[in-house]
């Protein structure tokens, strides 16, 4: 049976690499591997994943540095040929500092780093990141930020609603993000970023497995 | 040789945290003039430029390309020669 060829890009300063690789390799089952930032080519993956952390010391700005590290150049090419890239909170930033998702993430409104379980809702289950969950359906993923406070320009917020790029939004706004936006998709519908971390939320060791539908889901996508 | 000195905010439709939390600071020791505070950064850049114009158009690239982000600042500089 053909697997996933999982991704995951580490740069100095990701943290959330080995929580991802111990879902995809050990829970999923997916062919994965580390890709080191000084790489210029993702090779035969099939999925991209940007980890969680702090690359670059979020130096500049979270993701700023990153973005143009030797990796992200053939990332931006696979991710316009089609190919799968998923961003997780420090991902994310860099997806928006790159440009392959609209907006910016900016300090939360409340100026703390916020570090705790929160409520998501499912905006949009018809992508491929989010069809294992039911429209509307709350979800319970771990969040560990201090720049998650999503920002865009009004014209780009009619697109992402217009558009259905809205993926998860927030029951309880943690960080001051417009229209509790939590996690978007881009308009092809193959580039996904999110703050909360699905992938710390996979392992039944660690009592909540509501982010395995997510990772799973895009990992049987492309078999 | 010149000197760049650039300085990035956040856009000023932006909400600025930071800067509300500073000017919050300030009013409590009794400035009560201070009616806004903004925070940005200082970013100074040593360029080893053949006259002005080319530092000017070297700083300008920078900050599109990597030391502001558009979507949330905006950014100016002023360029002066260093006499070695």
């Amino acid at each position: 049976m053909p697997k996933a060829r999982v991704g995951i890009v580490v740069f100095p300063g990701s943290n959330c690499d080995h929580d991802a690789y111990h879902v995809f390799k050990e829970i999923i089952g997916a062919d994965t591997k580390f890709l080191w930032h000084k790489e210029g080519a993702v090779g035969d993956r099939n999925i991209v994943i940007l980890p969680g952390g702090f690359s670059y010391g979020d130096y500049l700005r979270c993701g700023a540095i990153s973005r143009f590290s030797s990796i992200m150049k053939d990332v931006v090419r696979f991710a316009e040929r089609g190919g799968i890239v998923i961003g997780i909170c420090n991902g994310f930033q860099i997806l928006c500092e790159s440009g392959l998702l609209p907006g910016a993430l900016l300090k939360n409104g409340n100026l703390k780093f916020v570090c705790k379980t929160v409520t998501l809702k499912v905006e949009n289950n018809k992508s491929i990141f989010t069809y294992k969950y039911g429209i509307k359906e709350n979800i319970e993923l771990p969040v560990a930020h201090g720049e998650g406070n999503y920002f865009c320009s009004d014209d780009t917020l009619t697109e992402l609603i217009g558009n259905n790029q809205i993926l998860f939004t927030y029951e309880d706004n943690p960080n001051g993000s417009l229209k509790n936006i939590a996690g978007i998709q881009n308009t092809k519908r193959n580039v996904m970023g999110m703050m909360p971390h699905p992938e710390r939320a996979s392992d039944k060791s660690l009592g909540n497995t509501d982010g395995l539908r997510l990772l799973q889901g895009v990992a049987e996508s492309v078999i | 040789m010149y000197i760049a000195k650039i300085l990035t905010t956040l856009r000023k439709t932006i909400l600025d945290p930071q800067g509300k939390a500073v000017e919050h600071s300030l009013k409590s020791l009794g400035y009560d003039k201070v009616i806004d505070t903004r925070i940005g950064k200082y970013i100074e850049l040593k360029i080893d430029a053949k006259d002005r114009a080319e530092a000017e158009k070297i700083a300008g690239e920078a900050c599109r390309k990597l030391l502001a982000n558009p979507v949330m600042e905006d950014f100016t500089y002023e360029i002066t020669e260093e006499k070695s």
